[in-house]
């Protein structure tokens, strides 16, 4: 009888591809049948549906429906679909003109009442919408602040399925009530006269119009580093540490990762937690790649949905191994070492992890992103984290000053650390050792700690230097740069690298532990002002390498 | 005449209305409520050289779902067999069977909307 067509987003990883949706509505046994692989929560989409529709007062059209999603090899999951089809099937039964809705892309789940409902993962499909050559979205209003970070994008906000059906009819157009920057408390009351609410202007009531692009202002300090911000976290709390304070400076400055071992009650949690103080904040094109994986994740705050902080995330040591690198059955989800994309991924009690877990960790300290394959389909999550591991020296761990209160045999001691496996302590940049703080220690240090902002100042220098450097070549920053442009392109200055040389004819360090210990050698320089890395800066860094308190 | 419940009195008034709803559409009536032991078809018509058996449901509301709703893969499927017997047992040769179905809904104003499907099967 009749055929109509809507566009929406299929989301695979952080990746969006394009559906199409068709409707036909034709003679036959009455019902809805969906074609084009839906999984459940897709499947139920049709009692859904029809609800949505008949509570939105509109006819649903008792016919039999076939509404078809291709690419139909695509396997089609969640409910960000239900908005498409229901759009496509009043379309179909002509109440909703063909012209209206042939360039937008529709994303949102119906609520029985005919709500539209927000869902996970707006952004990236936004952006693939973008990227696909669509410019207008229709969204729920609860998603409008996250679909409006897409720059160049027409977002249109609606409330309910009656509202949208009224505006895609081309009544009460959005005139007066066209939104600049972000949609208003409470839009469903916009500055539209009230005593218009006829017919016309009543049925498209609550539906707001953005303009993309318009980052909304992220309220909070500007500059380097939020410094002592939200969290009231300080890097000047860690007294009587300053070696751990300084890896941590050098780690947040150049990327690299970072152990901490030590005695409980050291500090250890207290400097991982603090590391974030100190990075600077997020670019624009950073800050929109890590909200659009913790939009697919569900866990972007709703009011500002930019995240311009670097993520902070520490999973308990009994996660699972999906839990970290992501998967799951359905839907595939980022783990813990995507959300901490751009940020910091803190392993507390890093040898009470499971083996497994810690080694899927490899892949991604490696590449940068994981990569999960599933049958019919391959995710792939940007997972470019700094890792900081937190590890007592033995499972007695005894909190006393010396070492010799520890009552574990050597052979347990030695266990214990052999649980981070060594290709993974390989890819450690600094293997920072507390040592347990006396009285006198607390008390001298305390002169000169620094407040976060100071060194955050300091990092974001460093950070210039290399952003300067590293300039037209794609990497950031100094641990990302791979070993053979290292060689070729960033070897220190002549005769600096005596000390290291001398390691590797001792055996301590590896090859690819010579490049990570330049890397760091660099970073060192880039803090301290130097040009390139002398013979001083790559002796600190093998310390560093190679764990001693230098 | 045994009297008839309210129930059996709409649905007796929806096949008539559905038969002269037919009967002006251009079909001809061949039966109505022809039984036979597997069931009954409501109306035996033919449009041209198609033979239709007919399913009328009626409804005073949609509370319990549209009647069309109600029509069913497996009653659709029954209709076709009882089709093919109605044919078994008059000897009239068609070119095709089809199975329609008419709703006749009962509305506010007392008046009644008829919808004909054709072939739902």
């Amino acid at each position: 009888m009749s055929l109509a067509r809507t566009h929406s987003i299929a989301l695979v990883g952080v990746e969006g591809h394009p559906v199409e949706i068709e409707a036909d509505i034709e003679n036959g046994l009455v019902g809805l049948l969906l074609v084009g692989l839906p999984d459940t929560a897709l499947r139920e989409a049709r009692d859904r549906i029809r609800s949505a529709i008949v509570n939105s007062n509109q006819r649903w059209p008792n016919r039999r429906i076939t509404v078809g999603m291709s690419p139909a090899s695509l396997p089609k999951r969640g409910s960000s679909f239900d908005i498409g089809i229901a759009v496509a099937i009043l379309s179909a039964d002509g109440v909703i003109p063909p012209a209206r809705i042939r360039d937008l892309m529709f994303l949102g789940e119906l609520g029985l009442d005919g709500r539209l409902r927000p869902v996970r993962g707006v952004l990236p499909a936004v952006a693939a919408a973008a990227a696909a050559g669509f410019c207008a979205v229709a969204v729920p209003s609860a998603n409008a602040p996250e679909a409006c970070l897409v720059p160049g994008m027409r977002v249109v906000a609606a409330p309910s399925l009656g509202s949208l059906v009224g505006w895609l009819r081309g009544r009460g157009r959005p005139g007066p009530q066209r939104g600049r920057a972000r949609p208003r408390e409470g839009a469903g009351s916009p500055a539209s006269p009230p005593q218009a609410r006829g017919m016309e202007e009543g049925e498209a009531a609550g539906v707001l119009v953005f303009e993309g692009g318009t980052v909304p202002e992220v309220p909070g300090g500007n500059g380097p580093g939020s410094g002592s911000g939200s969290s009231g976290r300080d890097l000047a709390d860690l007294v009587g540490q300053p070696a751990a304070r300084r890896a941590a400076e050098i780690c947040a400055a150049g990327g690299h990762h970072l152990l901490l071992l030590g005695p409980p009650g050291a500090g250890k949690t207290m400097l991982a937690e603090r590391l974030p103080t100190v990075l600077p904040r997020l670019e624009p094109g950073a800050a929109l790649e890590v909200s659009a994986i913790h939009s697919i994740a569900g866990t972007l705050p709703s009011g500002s949905p930019l995240l311009t902080e670097p993520p902070f995330c520490a999973p308990h040591h009994t996660a699972t191994r999906a839990a970290i690198v992501g998967g799951g059955s359905g839907a595939l989800r980022p783990g813990a070492a995507s959300l901490a994309h751009q940020g910091c991924l803190f392993l507390d009690e890093a040898p009470e992890f499971s083996r497994d877990v810690l080694d899927a960790l490899r892949q991604p300290l490696e590449s940068g992103e994981v990569v999960l394959a599933r049958s019919g389909l391959t995710a792939r999550f940007p997972a470019r984290f700094t890792l900081v591991m937190a590890a007592n020296p033995c499972p007695c761990a005894s909190a006393a000053p010396t070492r010799a209160a520890c009552t574990c045999p050597p052979l347990v001691r030695r266990r214990y650390l052999a649980r981070l496996s060594g290709p993974l302590l390989d890819r450690v940049d600094v293997k920072a050792e507390f040592l347990p703080v006396g009285r006198a220690e607390l008390l001298s240090d305390r002169k000169f700690t620094e407040p976060s902002s100071v060194v955050a100042e300091r990092v974001a220098a460093a950070r210039q230097r290399m952003a300067s450097r590293l300039r037209g070549t794609g990497w950031r920053l100094n641990a990302e740069i791979p070993g053979r442009e290292l060689r070729r392109r960033y070897s220190p200055a002549p005769g600096a690298l005596a000390p290291l040389e001398r390691a590797m004819d001792l055996g301590e360090i590896s090859a690819r532990g010579v490049d990570r210990v330049i890397r760091l050698s660099w970073t060192i320089a880039d803090l301290g002002g130097v040009a390139r890395p002398t013979a001083a800066e790559v002796s600190y860094a093998l310390g560093l390498w190679l764990g001693l308190a230098p | 005449m045994v009297r008839l419940s309210a129930k059996d009195a709409l649905g007796k008034r929806g096949e008539r209305l559905a038969a002269e709803y037919l009967q002006e559409a251009g079909f001809r009536i061949l039966a109505r409520n022809w039984r036979c032991a597997e069931g009954e078809i409501d109306i035996v018509a033919a449009d041209r050289r198609v033979l239709v058996a007919c399913e009328v449901k009626t409804r005073s509301g949609t509370r319990y779902g549209t009647p069309l709703e109600a029509v069913t893969r497996k009653k659709r499927s029954r209709l076709r067999r009882l089709a093919v017997r109605w044919v078994v047992a008059n000897g009239v040769l068609f070119d095709e069977v089809r199975v329609d179905v008419v709703e006749v809904l009962k509305d506010q104003r007392k008046g009644f909307t008829i919808e004909h499907v054709r072939g739902v099967g």
